[in-house]
C-alpha cells in the first residue's frame, strides 16, 4: 500500500537526486510498520531455513534437479519480498508456488508418465532391476547342508570361519575358496574365533551388513560347486546362482539353459525368442501407449459405446441435477413457503453424506430380492435395478440426481437471490406472466451465474469414477463380449480396467488415457465457455 | 534488486533466523545419524493388529542385538502399492507384513527379495511355505493361514454332513428358511467361496508346473471338470434347486445365519465372532463335496517380507527368521488376528485349544494357496461374470458360457 505513494513522490521529481532518494528511503522505512517488518523477516528466515534443509537433504540423496528448483523458488521469492515494488508479485506468489506444485506439476508429471513404460515390472531403474534378478536368482542348493559360520575380520577384509556339518573347521573369502585351518577356538563344536583376526560380534556386522551380506564364498575351484552366502551372519547356506551377468555385453545368461538375455530397448533382459525375464525397469517408450489406446482390442471395440455412454450420463447428470434443483430453489424462494430454513438443511443432507458411502448404501437398496426399494415400495416386486443393462443405466442416473441436486439446489438458490425484485416488478407491471418472467427474465439472468458451474459439473461427471465403481462396478457386463467392459462403464472406469488389471498395474497407459480424457473434456468446455461470454454480451 | 539500508538489516535478520531453524533442523538430524552407527535400525511396516504384538518382539530384538526396530503402521490394503512405489525410491522400509497373493506383483517389480528359512523351513505348515514360494523360492515367513470352511449351527443339525446333497437334505429336514447359505455378489457371484465346489468336480485354475509352484501356460479350468461345474452351478442355481442365490451377499448370509434361519454357512473365520455373540452354538466341518472329489477352498497366507533394497538385509533377515517366527510371536499374532498360525508349533497348541480354530485348521490343511501370479488378474477377471449368469440361467447353455470365458482368459493372458 505505501509503495505507491514513494512511486508517486518520485514521478513528482523528475531527476532523482542524492537528496530525494534519500528521502524516499526515509519515507518508506518510515511508513512500513516494524512489526510487518519483524514477521516478514520471521516467515521469510524459516522459509529460506526449511528450504536450505530440504535442498540440503536433496543434494545428499542426489536429486539435483529438484535442488536447484527449491533453491530457485527461494530465491525469487526472496526477492520479491525483499525489494521495494512487485506489489503484484508479492500477493501472487503463494498461488504461484502452489499452483506449480500442485496442478503444473502433477499435469507435467502425468504427461511424462504417459510416455513411459512405468507400472508392474516396470516400476524402477535398471541397476535396481539388476539387483533383484541376482537377489532373486541365488538358489540354495537342493538337500545341501547347513554352515554355522563366525565373520572374521583381518585387515578390513572379511572372511568365513566355517564349521561345516562334520565338525571341520575351513576359512574362505571372497575369490579365496574355503581351505582348512588349524588351531581355531572351539566353543560348542563352533568355531568362533581364530589367530590373527578379530572375529566380529553381532552389532558389528549388522554395521557392515551390506558388505557381508553381498559376500559369496566359493566352496571350491569349481564355481559350479557354488559359493556360501549368509542370510544372518551366524548360518550360511551353499547357492547356486541361476542368473549370470555380463557387465560388459550388458546380457542375462541363464546358467542351467544357457539362454542369453539381452537388453534390446524394451526396458527388460530379452532372450531371442521373445521371453522376457521380469523385473524390467522404467525407459521412455514415445508414443506407444497412445497408439495402444486406440489400437488395442480390449479398448477398441468398446471405446464408441463406452463414449456416448459417458456423453450421455455427465449430460443428463448435469440436466437432472440442475432442473430439480432450480425448480426446489424457485418453490423454496417464493415468499408464500412457511419454514424454509427447515426444509432446505433436509435438502441438504444428501449433499453432507459422503458419495461413496450414499453409493454403497443405494447397492443394497437396490438388491433385487432383498432391496427396501423392492420389498417395500415396490411389494415385493422383482426389478432387476442394477443388473438389467437398461434399469442399471437409470439407477445410475437416478442416484446422481439425489446425489447432485442439493448441489444444485444450492447454487440456483444463491442465484435467485442475487436477481434484483425490481426487474421482476417491472416484468410484472408491464403485464408479463410468471413463465414469461421465468423464462424470459430469470433463467437468463441465472445461467450468466450458474453456467461456469453447469459447466465444471457436467466435466466433473464425465469422470465421476466413485459412484459408478461403487454402485454397479460398471456392470451389468455382457457375458458373451470378449471384454471386460460393462454396460455401465465409463471412460475413466474402463481406462482402469484395462490399465489396472487384477494386480497388474500400467501407469503408463491409463497416463496415456488421462490425457486423452483431459483433451476431450478441455475441449468441450473451452467451446462450452466461449458460449456463455455471448450469453453474457447478450445480457 | 534495489539494496538498500533496510534490506540489508533485513537480510541480516533472516539469515539469523534461517540458522536457528537450520540448526533445530539438523539437530535432530544428528541425532539418527548416531543411531544408525550405534547397531542401525530397520524399518517395519505393519498394520494395527500387529503392531501391538511386534512391539514386544522389537524389544526383544533390541535387547538381544542393539538393533533398533522401528515400526510404522499402515493400512493393511495400502501396504502392497505403497512398498511397490517406494522401495526403488529407498524409503521403502525393510520388512513389511502383507498377504501371499500379493507376491506376484511384488516380484514382477523386482522390490522383495527371498527369504533363506534355512532350517526352520520344515518347521512351517506345508500349505504356508508353498503360498510364499514364488518360482521355487520362499518369499516371506508366513504367520497366519485363513480360509473358508463349512459353519454349522449344532443346534439345528448335530452331525457334520458327508457330502453337498447330504448337507442340503439335512439342511431342508432342519425345516429352516434356507437349507446352506453362501454370500455371493449380484455381479460378479463369489469364485472364491464356490471355488470348493469347483475343486470337489476336479477343476482347479491352474495346473502345477515341477517346483510344484501354479503355471500359467497349464490353464485347468476349462477342463471336463469345470464343464461339470458349470452344469452343477446352473442345477443349484435360479432355474434349479435355487440354493445359490446371488442375490444374498456377503452380510445377507451372516445376517440370516446369526438369525438362525439357516443351520449351513460357507464362510472365514471372520463371521464366527458375530455368530458367537449371538449365542449360537457352532462348529467348523470340512466342507462337503459336490462333485465326488476333495473339495479344497484357497488359503490366504499372510506373512511379513523382506525389500529387494534392504540396506539392513541381515539384521532384517535375523528379526523375521528368529523373532517372528518363534513360536511365543506366532502364538501372539494367532490371539489378536483368530487366523490360524503358519507354524507348526503354534498351530497345534491353538487346535488343541479351540475347536473352531481346529476345524479351519483341519480344512485349511487340505486347502490350496490362491495362485499369486500376475495371470491371475485376468481368470477374476471373467470368472465371477460368468458364475452369476450360470447360476442365474441368463446367458444360455451353462457348458457353452464356461467355454467361453475359458477361451477369453486364455486370450487375455496372451
Amino acid at each position: 500500500m505505501t509503495t505507491p505513494t514513494i512511486d508517486e513522490s518520485r514521478e513528482v521529481e523528475p531527476p532523482p537526486s542524492k537528496k530525494s532518494r534519500r528521502a524516499a528511503r526515509i519515507a518508506d522505512a518510515a511508513s512500513v510498520g516494524w512489526k510487518l517488518m519483524v514477521f516478514k523477516v520471521i516467515a521469510l528466515g524459516i522459509i529460506d531455513a526449511l528450504a536450505i534443509y530440504a535442498a540440503l537433504v536433496l543434494i545428499q540423496s542426489e536429486q539435483w534437479v529438484p535442488a536447484v528448483v527449491v533453491l530457485a523458488i527461494t530465491a525469487v521469492a526472496n526477492w520479491v519480498y525483499l525489494s521495494r515494488g512487485n506489489l503484484p508479485a508479492k500477493y501472487l506468489i503463494p498461488g504461484l508456488v502452489f499452483l506449480f506444485v500442485f496442478q503444473i506439476f502433477v499435469a507435467g508429471y502425468t504427461a511424462y508418465i504417459a510416455f513411459t513404460n512405468y507400472g508392474t515390472g516396470h516400476n524402477s531403474t535398471k541397476e535396481s532391476a539388476i539387483n533383484a534378478l541376482m537377489l532373486s536368482a541365488q538358489e540354495r542348493v537342493p538337500d545341501s547342508p547347513a554352515y554355522e559360520v563366525t565373520i572374521l575380520e583381518q585387515f578390513g577384509e572379511y572372511s568365513f570361519l566355517v564349521t561345516d556339518p562334520d565338525g571341520e573347521i575351513e576359512l574362505g573369502g571372497v575369490d579365496r575358496p574355503l581351505e582348512p585351518v588349524d588351531g581355531a577356538e572351539v566353543e560348542d563344536g563352533k568355531a568362533v574365533g581364530l589367530r590373527g583376526y578379530t572375529a566380529l560380534k553381532f552389532a558389528q556386522i549388522v554395521q557392515n551388513q551390506k558388505a557381508i551380506a553381498d559376500m559369496a564364498v566359493p566352496l571350491s575351484d569349481d564355481p559350479n560347486d557354488g559359493s556360501l552366502r549368509t542370510p544372518d551372519g551366524s548360518v550360511a547356506y551353499v547357492y547356486l546362482s541361476s542368473l549370470e551377468y555380463d557387465e560388459a555385453a550388458d546380457t542375462m545368461t541363464d546358467t542351467e539353459t544357457g539362454t542369453v538375455y539381452s537388453d534390446i530397448g524394451t526396458g527388460a533382459f530379452t532372450a531371442p525368442d521373445g521371453t522376457e525375464l521380469m523385473p524390467g525397469w522404467q525407459i521412455t517408450v514415445g508414443f506407444d501407449n497412445f497408439v495402444r489406446a486406440f489400437t488395442e482390442e480390449s479398448i477398441r471395440a468398446p471405446f464408441f459405446s463406452v463414449l456416448i455412454w459417458t456423453f450421455v450420463f455427465a449430460f443428463l447428470s448435469v440436466a437432472t441435477c440442475f432442473a430439480l434443483g432450480l425448480f426446489l430453489a424457485i418453490v423454496f424462494n417464493d415468499p408464500r413457503m412457511k419454514s424454509k430454513k427447515y426444509y432446505r438443511v433436509i435438502m441438504i443432507l444428501p449433499y453432507a453424506f459422503p458419495g461413496f458411502l450414499s453409493a454403497l448404501v443405494w447397492a443394497g437398496m437396490m438388491n433385487q430380492e432383498f432391496g427396501f426399494i423392492n420389498v417395500v415400495l415396490f411389494g415385493g416386486a422383482d426389478i432387476p435395478w442394477l443388473t438389467n443393462e437398461w434399469l442399471a443405466k437409470i439407477s445410475i442416473l437416478l442416484v446422481n440426481l439425489w446425489l447432485g441436486f442439493p448441489y444444485m439446489f444450492l447454487i440456483c438458490t444463491g442465484a435467485l437471490q442475487a436477481i434484483p425484485d425490481d426487474v421482476q416488478e417491472a416484468a410484472r407491471v408491464d403485464g408479463a406472466s410468471a413463465w414469461q418472467i421465468f423464462r424470459r427474465i430469470k433463467l437468463p439472468l441465472l445461467f450468466v451465474a450458474v453456467a461456469p458451474l453447469l459447466i465444471a459439473s457436467f466435466a466433473y461427471n464425465f469422470n465421476n469414477f466413485s459412484l459408478i465403481y461403487m454402485l454397479t462396478g460398471g456392470g451389468p457386463r455382457d457375458v458373451t463380449a470378449d471384454v471386460n467392459v460393462g454396460a455401465t462403464d465409463i471412460l475413466i472406469t474402463m481406462v482402469y480396467k484395462v490399465a489396472f488389471v487384477g494386480s497388474k498395474a500400467d501407469y503408463g497407459l491409463a497416463s496415456a488415457f488421462s490425457i486423452i480424457i483431459f483433451v476431450l473434456v478441455a475441449t468441450i468446455s473451452v467451446i462450452a465457455f466461449r458460449r456463455t461470454k455471448a450469453l453474457e454480451e447478450l445480457n | 534488486m534495489k539494496v538498500n539500508k533496510r534490506s540489508i538489516a533485513a537480510l541480516g535478520a533472516i539469515t539469523a533466523v534461517s540458522a536457528l531453524t537450520l540448526v533445530g533442523c539438523a539437530g535432530g538430524g544428528s541425532n539418527s545419524g548416531d543411531d544408525k552407527a550405534s547397531g542401525g535400525e530397520i524399518t517395519v511396516w505393519v498394520d494395527a493388529d500387529r503392531a501391538a504384538v511386534l512391539k514386544d518382539a522389537a524389544k526383544e530384538f533390541t535387547d538381544d542385538t542393539g538393533v533398533k526396530v522401528k515400526l510404522v503402521q499402515k493400512e493393511f490394503g495400502e501396504i502392497r502399492d505403497q512398498f511397490v512405489q517406494q522401495v526403488p525410491t529407498g524409503k521403502g522400509p525393510d520388512v513389511a507384513v502383507g498377504a501371499h497373493d500379493w507376491l506376484g506383483t511384488l516380484v514382477t517389480n523386482g522390490v522383495v527379495a527371498p527369504v533363506e528359512l534355512g532350517d526352520t523351513k520344515g518347521d512351517f505348515e506345508q500349505v504356508a511355505i508353498d503360498a510364499w514360494s514364488y518360482d521355487g523360492k520362499v518369499y516371506g515367513v508366513p504367520y497366519a493361514i485363513e480360509n473358508i470352511a463349512l459353519v454349522r449351527n449344532t443346534d439345528l443339525v448335530a452331525e457334520a454332513p458327508t457330502s453337498y446333497d447330504d448337507m442340503i437334505a439335512k439342511g431342508k429336514a432342519a425345516g429352516t428358511e434356507y437349507a446352506f447359505l453362501v454370500g455371493l455378489d449380484p455381479e460378479a457371484a463369489d469364485p472364491y467361496h464356490l471355488y470348493p465346489f469347483q475343486t470337489s468336480f476336479g477343476a482347479p485354475v491352474f495346473g502345477t508346473d515341477a517346483e510344484g509352484g501354479y503355471d500359467p501356460a497349464d490353464l485347468q479350468i476349462g477342463n471336463a471338470g469345470g464343464q461339470d461345474f458349470a452344469k452343477w452351478l446352473a442345477a443349484q442355481g435360479a432355474k434349479g434347486t435355487g440354493v445359490l442365490n446371488t442375490n444374498i451377499n456377503g452380510d445377507l448370509a451372516r445376517e440370516n445365519f446369526v438369525a438362525g434361519k439357516a443351520p449351513f454357512f460357507l464362510t472365514g473365520p471372520w463371521n464366527v465372532p458375530a455368530a458367537e455373540e449371538a449365542g449360537l452354538t457352532l462348529a467348523v466341518d470340512p466342507i462337503p463335496s459336490a462333485g465326488g472329489k476333495p473339495a479344497q477352498p484357497f488359503a490366504g497366507v499372510q506373512g511379513f517380507f523382506l525389500s529387494s533394497e534392504s540396506e539392513n538385509s541381515l539384521a532384517a533377515t535375523e528379526f523375521l527368521v528368529n523373532y517372528v517366527g518363534s513360536e511365543e510371536v506366532q502364538t501372539a499374532l494367532y490371539e489378536v488376528g483368530g487366523r490360524t498360525p503358519a507354524l507348526t508349533a503354534a498351530y497345534e497348541a491353538a487346535v488343541a485349544k479351540d475347536p473352531i480354530t481346529a476345524g479351519f485348521g483341519a480344512v485349511g490343511a487340505d486347502a490350496v494357496p490362491m495362485p499369486s501370479i500376475p495371470e491371475m488378474g485376468a481368470v477374476w477377471e471373467f470368472w465371477g461374470v460368468t458364475e452369476t449368469a450360470v447360476i442365474n440361467g441368463t446367458g444360455g447353455d451353462p457348458v457353452a458360457l464356461w467355454d467361453k470365458m475359458t477361451a477369453d482368459i486364455e486370450a487375455a493372458i496372451k
